[in-house]
């Protein structure tokens, strides 16, 4: 076994979690998307792009390129949050709500993705 | 490039989530500390939003106080505990990066990658140079002045430094590499479909060795030419098929014999391979009659070796004759007077000092001067350093093997034509070479003139195909008129006409150009320039060979053709 493929695997089932965590629930509704798991769903997300980085493979290139995607995603979504809550002062309608959830969904189909490339990997590896 | 990209990026890995946990932690207590507002009253805690704020401008050490509104004192006893948290991480991660930019391993990296792109991306063909000594310098100026590419290896990053503040013309690719690693040709382009040969010139003869064995096991069709510094390197060269193999010990002695047989001979060949606009060197003349050789290393064994050839008689002074394998000569260094009076310097012509060291060979030229100051003084240096001294005592001839060796290499590069010009030279007296000597000293006004090869076929000489399709019988005389002005010539000599298999020697201004020939020529750069005109422009060529401007499009051109059978009727 291998701790570096542990630490690996962790971050990135770990970012797919937090992330359906956070949209999980009615689209529209504030009350079921709460604010700290969109944060650590971020951080995470963050830490996972990271791990990623220097890899040479074909299928790390791609593994990067979505964990690239679900950054920007969530990073998205938070910035129409803070646009919402704190700029415009429109306050956190159905409608914002709905596409700052809209938006992480997407980053959740790329997180999705990794995890797949991941158990792919895994079955390829022979070893 | 991208390897560079990823190596960077891999090692970024650890300050990148040292940054991002000190920021998750910052923040997290930022949201969850109780905070105060304008009444004093307890307030809820800050927002992510707020919370991201402030820990931005406390991490970069901006620090822009208390803002939105004052802190309670839960909330500055937890910024102390990010100010010390992030401006670490932030310092640290900023200063490994930094340091990682001038890692020298990962500059290697990058200096490779940048000179990898820019050979691939020439788009002439190229000379690949390794080692850019004395003659690598030498040779590249030359080549440069020709505007011919090149892309260089060498060891020392010194020289290669030296290389890029150097006045070129062309951006020649140079990389610090050893060249005996087959790799580092094929970086530098060995495998590239323009390179047009490979050159060793280092001061290594193993490294020369491996430069042309591995020219000639990946590209057999590219010419591999090679310094070689003794004679079992040549012939380990030669045995594999190295093209060219040029030691400069016997190429001097070859010269100085050509120079002492026909003076002529000598200097055309010191005038056609030299750098273009370096003015032209005087005629060399080494007189017959007995010379003195001091020395008999490598170097006298050469001398002696070309000078008996031409008939010249030769007292050679050694000063360890069992050690070099000279027998019946004088023993000594050749420094004082008694050894050099003993070999009779007194009544000889010439003196070769020829010895390994050069504050010896200058000793022993001043002595001989002294006692015979008409004497023809050959002197070998060895080290570029001590130029100033070879000048002061001006000697009738250097022997410096960097010059040698370029020269040589230049007259091989130039053009294929070139060398053959120096076969066909060889048949004529030395009256004839003192002809065109003064012709092209006539034309070219003490400069060292450019020397230049045409064919006959394909886009370059467009123009003289279609003539030669109309019909129109093009001489060679047209080649070498003014296209600003046909009454004038050029400052230009046509040197030499290939058709086929057969060469002519100064082919005359009348003979009649057929396609596929192949001519070389010598003159100024200018002459070169508006040569090209009459090359490929129809108009400017008809000019050339009527006086008159030709109809342009090609109706006009049928119509006149037609206008003419009519009038033949």
């Amino acid at each position: 076994m291998n701790l570096e493929k542990v630490v690996f695997g962790f971050f990135i089932i770990l970012a797919m979690t937090l992330n359906f965590g956070f949209v999980f629930g009615d689209i529209n509704n504030p009350a079921h998307h709460h604010v700290y798991e969109l944060f650590f769903a971020i951080v995470v997300n963050l830490i996972a792009t990271v791990l990623k980085f220097g890899e040479r493979t074909q299928i790390g290139a791609i593994h990067l390129a979505s964990s690239l995607v679900a950054d920007l995603g969530l990073l998205a979504a938070a910035w129409v949050w803070a646009s919402a809550v704190y700029i415009e002062g429109t306050g956190l309608t159905p409608d914002v709500t709905a596409s700052i959830v809209s938006l992480s969904v997407g980053a959740l189909a790329a997180n999705i993705l990794s995890v797949v490339m991941l158990l792919v990997e895994t079955v390829m590896f022979r070893r | 490039m991208h390897n560079t990209l990823f190596l960077i990026l891999r090692r970024m890995r650890t300050p990148l989530i040292f940054l991002i946990l000190s920021y998750t932690i910052a923040l997290l207590g930022m949201t969850l500390i109780p905070g105060v507002d304008a009444q004093g009253r307890p307030a809820p805690p800050m927002d992510f939003f707020h919370a991201f704020y402030v820990v931005s401008y406390t991490a970069t050490t901006i620090g822009f106080g208390e803002v939105p509104g004052a802190f309670s004192e839960a909330q500055r006893a937890w910024t102390t505990v990010v100010i010390y948290l992030t401006v670490i991480a932030w310092l640290y991660s900023i200063g490994f990066i930094l340091n990682l930019l001038q890692d020298p391993s990962l500059l290697r990296v990058a200096r490779g990658n940048r000179f990898a792109a820019k050979v691939s991306r020439l788009r002439q063909p190229f000379y690949l140079i390794a080692g850019c000594g004395e003659t690598g310098s030498l040779l590249m100026h030359a080549l440069d002045s020709r505007n011919q590419q090149a892309v260089v290896l060498d060891i020392d990053p010194d020289r290669v430094g030296t290389l890029e503040l150097g006045q070129y013309q062309l951006d020649i690719p140079a990389l610090t590499a050893d060249a005996s690693l087959p790799e580092n040709l094929l970086i530098a382009g060995l495998d590239h479909p323009l390179c047009a040969g490979a050159i060793a010139l280092t001061n290594d003869d193993r490294a020369n060795l491996s430069v042309a064995v591995t020219t000639k096991l990946l590209r057999p069709e590219l010419p591999a030419l090679c310094r070689a510094d003794s004679l079992e390197t040549a012939t380990n060269m030669a045995s594999f098929g190295t093209d060219e193999v040029i030691i400069a010990f016997e190429v001097f002695g070859e010269h100085l014999a050509l120079a002492v047989k026909s003076p002529g001979h000598h200097l055309l060949y010191e005038w056609l391979t030299g750098v273009p606009g370096d003015p032209l060197t005087d005629p060399l003349e080494p007189p017959v009659g007995k010379w003195v050789v001091c020395g008999y290393g490598r170097f006298g064994k050469a001398i002696t070796h070309h000078l008996k050839q031409v008939g010249i008689e030769l007292v050679v002074v050694e000063a360890t004759p069992e050690k070099t394998g000279c027998d019946n000569c004088i023993v000594g260094s050749g420094t004082e007077a008694r050894t050099l009076l003993e070999a009779g310097i007194d009544q000889a012509v010439g003196i070769v000092a020829g010895t390994d060291d050069d504050i010896n060979n200058l000793s022993i030229a001043m002595t001989a001067r002294e006692i015979n100051p008409e004497l023809f003084t050959v002197l070998r240096q060895n080290r570029h350093a001590n130029t100033s001294l070879f000048q002061r005592f001006q000697p009738s001839v250097t022997m410096q093997p960097s010059g040698i060796l370029a020269h040589e290499f230049l007259s091989l590069l130039t053009t294929p034509l070139l060398s053959r010009f120096f076969n066909l030279i060889r048949a004529h007296d030395d009256a004839w070479a003192d002809v065109l000597i003064s012709r092209i000293a006539a034309v070219l006004e003490n400069s060292v003139p450019e020397v230049w090869d045409i064919k006959l076929s394909g886009g370059q000489t467009e123009a003289i195909r279609e003539a030669m399709h109309d019909g129109t019988p093009v001489v060679l005389q047209a080649l070498i008129r003014n296209p600003t002005d046909r009454d004038a010539e050029l400052a230009c000599i046509p040197l030499l006409l290939k058709r086929g298999e057969t060469e002519t020697l100064m082919p005359e201004p009348t003979t009649l150009l057929q396609e596929g020939d192949r001519l070389l020529f010598c003159g100024k750069r200018q002459a070169r320039n508006l040569q090209v005109l009459g090359l490929y422009n129809f108009n400017v060529l008809s000019y050339l060979l009527t006086g008159k401007d030709a109809p342009g499009g090609k109706v006009w051109r049928l119509l006149e053709r037609l206008g003419k059978k009519r009038a033949a009727f």
